[in-house]
């Protein structure tokens, strides 16, 4: 009898249908099918340095994407992250000009976000006929403003040395980098915070069928605002890893970013029509985004491959303007 | 508390309750007002002209991406098809000089429902998400318009004098530009709000389901939204590269957002199934309306993106708060 069951439990858990059903599988393939494209197209592609060297460019935007899941699960959409990100990069870095410790600068800078967050939240919930849309459009020109108000056309940079190990260092004496662990840290805490708690539940429910959440008592407007700051406040934290990576800030820093985050949320399952996201734990959705941009990186480095893959628009067009700059710059040198 | 009363009577009286843009016009007046103390050059004829110049454009896109915003669909590609199709048509005349300007219209139209019609194939049939697809060949029109110029631009004095002097000519009196843009937005009214075709794009955005079992042909619905979408963007291409004289591979970069912002301005929901034109007009003027107003002020470059987000944020403010004192 009890074997019998177990039976039927392994056969519904594991019916090869139910398991490839399931948009991840897409995604792991599609980063199989790039990775070995990869190291076709480069000898030097495939070890486990680079593979984790390169997670350092690109996973700074993770952090935005883990609260965008949230906003995005709400059916709502957040479009300013990118200018929250260059606001609170900027009262950081002309914090730390202007003389104030390195780590209150940090914490400026995370209190900005979460400001830049909080009041989108606040005219979201309060103003219910307004889209969120319309909303962090108009948020998006505003913090990109002040940051251009407080800076203009300069930049700043000249953080203490220890700052950039935030994007360049590696835990201890091993090759993982710092960012890799934090940002697994932070893919767990947020996946126990959708799934394993009242909170998350929640705003599934709301996203779900907001009339029918506020009349069951969730305090719907209560997780829009909690939602919001949190975007806000992981947006700084993108901000921070990113100023970290560039060594300066500028007010045109993540230009364009938004679009990138919001696409690989909607890569990794959540539907922008709210309430889903077909299942759970250990996204790896940050990842085939990244690979494809250290793709093309990698192509930038072999020439002959390069002509081989012409054919291949979609990433001709990322990888065309910076390959047009380094013949130019190489033409330049070899004269 | 007297004043709304009145409005709200007049509102009545005047019978236009479903006048959603309202709201909107009283904002646009107001700002002019603002605008026009500070400046009395503001309110001059040929300031109203320019500025209606430069609106035409992103009132002659906004008027697609509503249709594509109400099948609930969202284009981020149109900059990059108006690139695409901006440098495809300058190279043309600077190879063909001799070509008369009219024929360049109509390359711009091709090249444009051909990219649309691409895009739309992506998201009808592939069953794309639409912010996916849209966001993926932005990437590829744009490296297209790279590949095909190879990064060098079109310049003013390589282009023949008809092509420039185009847009620099009036019709009935009625400059070229603008006169374009009533044509677009006459059979465009004609289209969405007297044909069966035009109907279905509503029905679609409002509930596909139902849309599907009336027997509504959902794939070319979309398919057809998109190709609309890519050929007014490729229209627009003509007209900038006319009009600004030169043909660059980063042009109109972040258009988009621009065009997104006008459609939701004018009151048209990003769920879908709701969009009307005049309120994409008038969401294209409060654009070209900050665009052309915050310079005329004396407000410094680094103030104005801050202030256009101030006064788009207010605008909806004020729009929601009316509606909903009239409506009560």
């Amino acid at each position: 009898m009890i074997m019998h069951s177990i039976r039927r439990l392994i056969k519904k858990k594991f019916k090869i249908n139910y398991i490839f059903r399931q948009w991840e599988w897409i995604l792991i393939i599609l980063i199989i099918i790039v990775n070995a494209i990869n190291a076709q197209i480069s000898p030097y592609y495939l070890n486990a340095e680079g593979l984790l060297d390169a997670t350092m460019v690109f996973l700074d935007k993770g952090f935005a994407v883990l609260a965008m899941a949230f906003v995005i699960i709400l059916g709502d959409i957040d479009i300013s992250v990118a200018s929250i990100m260059a606001l609170s990069s900027v009262v950081m870095a002309v914090a730390y000009s202007a003389g104030v410790s390195m780590v209150a600068s940090i914490l400026a800078g995370l209190l900005t976000g979460t400001l830049c967050g909080f009041f989108n939240g606040i005219l979201i919930s309060r103003f219910k006929e307004l889209s969120s849309i319309i909303v962090t459009l108009s948020t998006m020109s505003i913090y990109r403003g002040i940051a251009y108000v407080i800076l203009g056309d300069k930049s700043v940079g000249n953080f203490p040395s220890w700052f950039s190990y935030f994007a360049w260092g590696y835990i201890g004496k091993t090759h993982i980098p710092f960012i890799l662990v934090v940002f697994i840290f932070c893919a767990i805490a947020f996946g126990i915070l959708l799934h394993r708690t009242t909170f998350g539940r929640k705003v599934y429910a709301t996203g779900n069928n907001f009339e029918a959440s506020l009349y069951s008592g969730v305090p719907v407007e209560k997780i829009k605002m909690i939602v919001f700051t949190l975007m806000g406040l992981m947006s700084a934290v993108s901000a921070i890893f990113l100023t970290s990576r560039l060594g300066s800030s500028r007010p045109n820093i993540a230009l364009g970013y938004e679009l990138e985050i919001i696409a690989i949320v909607v890569l990794g399952g959540v539907s922008t029509r709210g309430g889903v996201w077909q299942n759970s734990w250990g996204k790896p959705f940050a990842f085939p985004d990244g690979f494809y941009k250290i793709w093309n990186g990698i192509k930038k480095y072999s020439r002959s491959s390069y002509d081989d893959y012409y054919w291949f628009a979609f990433d001709y067009s990322f990888n065309y303007p910076q390959h047009i700059e380094q013949n130019d710059k190489k033409e330049k040198r070899d004269k | 508390m007297e004043k709304i009363s009145i409005l709200r009577n007049m509102y009545l009286n005047l019978k236009i309750s479903k006048f959603k843009g309202i709201g909107l016009v009283f904002f646009i007046l107001l700002l002019s007002i603002i605008i026009g103390l500070r400046n009395p050059n503001y309110l001059t004829v040929g300031n109203i002209r320019d500025m209606l110049l430069d609106t035409t454009i992103l009132a002659i896109m906004a008027l697609g991406m509503m249709l594509v915003i109400v099948t609930r669909g969202i284009d981020l590609s149109v900059a990059s098809v108006l690139a695409l199709s901006g440098m495809l048509v300058g190279l043309f005349v600077e190879k063909y000089q001799w070509a008369p300007a009219s024929v360049t219209i109509f390359i711009g139209l091709a090249i444009g429902s051909f990219c649309g019609a691409i895009t739309g194939f992506i998201v009808a049939k592939g069953k794309v998400m639409p912010i996916i697809a849209t966001l993926g060949m932005m990437n590829v029109y744009r490296g297209l318009t790279f590949v095909i110029s190879g990064g060098r631009w079109v310049n003013a004095h390589q282009m023949p004098e008809s092509f420039k002097q185009m847009t620099r000519t009036s019709i009935f009196g009625i400059d070229f530009l603008i006169f374009i843009a009533i044509l677009v937005y006459i059979v465009f009214y004609y289209f969405i709000y007297y044909t069966r075709t035009g109907r279905q794009i509503y029905a679609v955005g409002s509930n596909p389901e139902a849309a599907h079992i009336t027997g509504i042909n959902i794939d070319y619905i979309l398919q057809l939204v998109y190709t609309l979408m890519g050929s007014l963007s490729g229209l627009a291409g003509v007209l900038w590269v006319s009009r600004y004289a030169s043909a660059q591979s980063d042009t109109a970069m972040g258009l988009e957002m621009s065009v997104i912002a006008a459609c939701v301005l004018g009151g048209v929901k990003i769920t879908g199934g709701s969009g009307e034109v005049y309120g994409v007009l008038l969401g294209s003027i409060l654009i070209g309306i900050i665009n052309n107003a915050l310079p005329l002020v004396r407000i410094s470059p680094f103030w104005k993106l801050a202030l256009q987000g101030v006064i788009i944020l207010v605008a909806v403010i004020i729009n929601a708060i009316i509606q909903k004192k009239v409506e009560r």
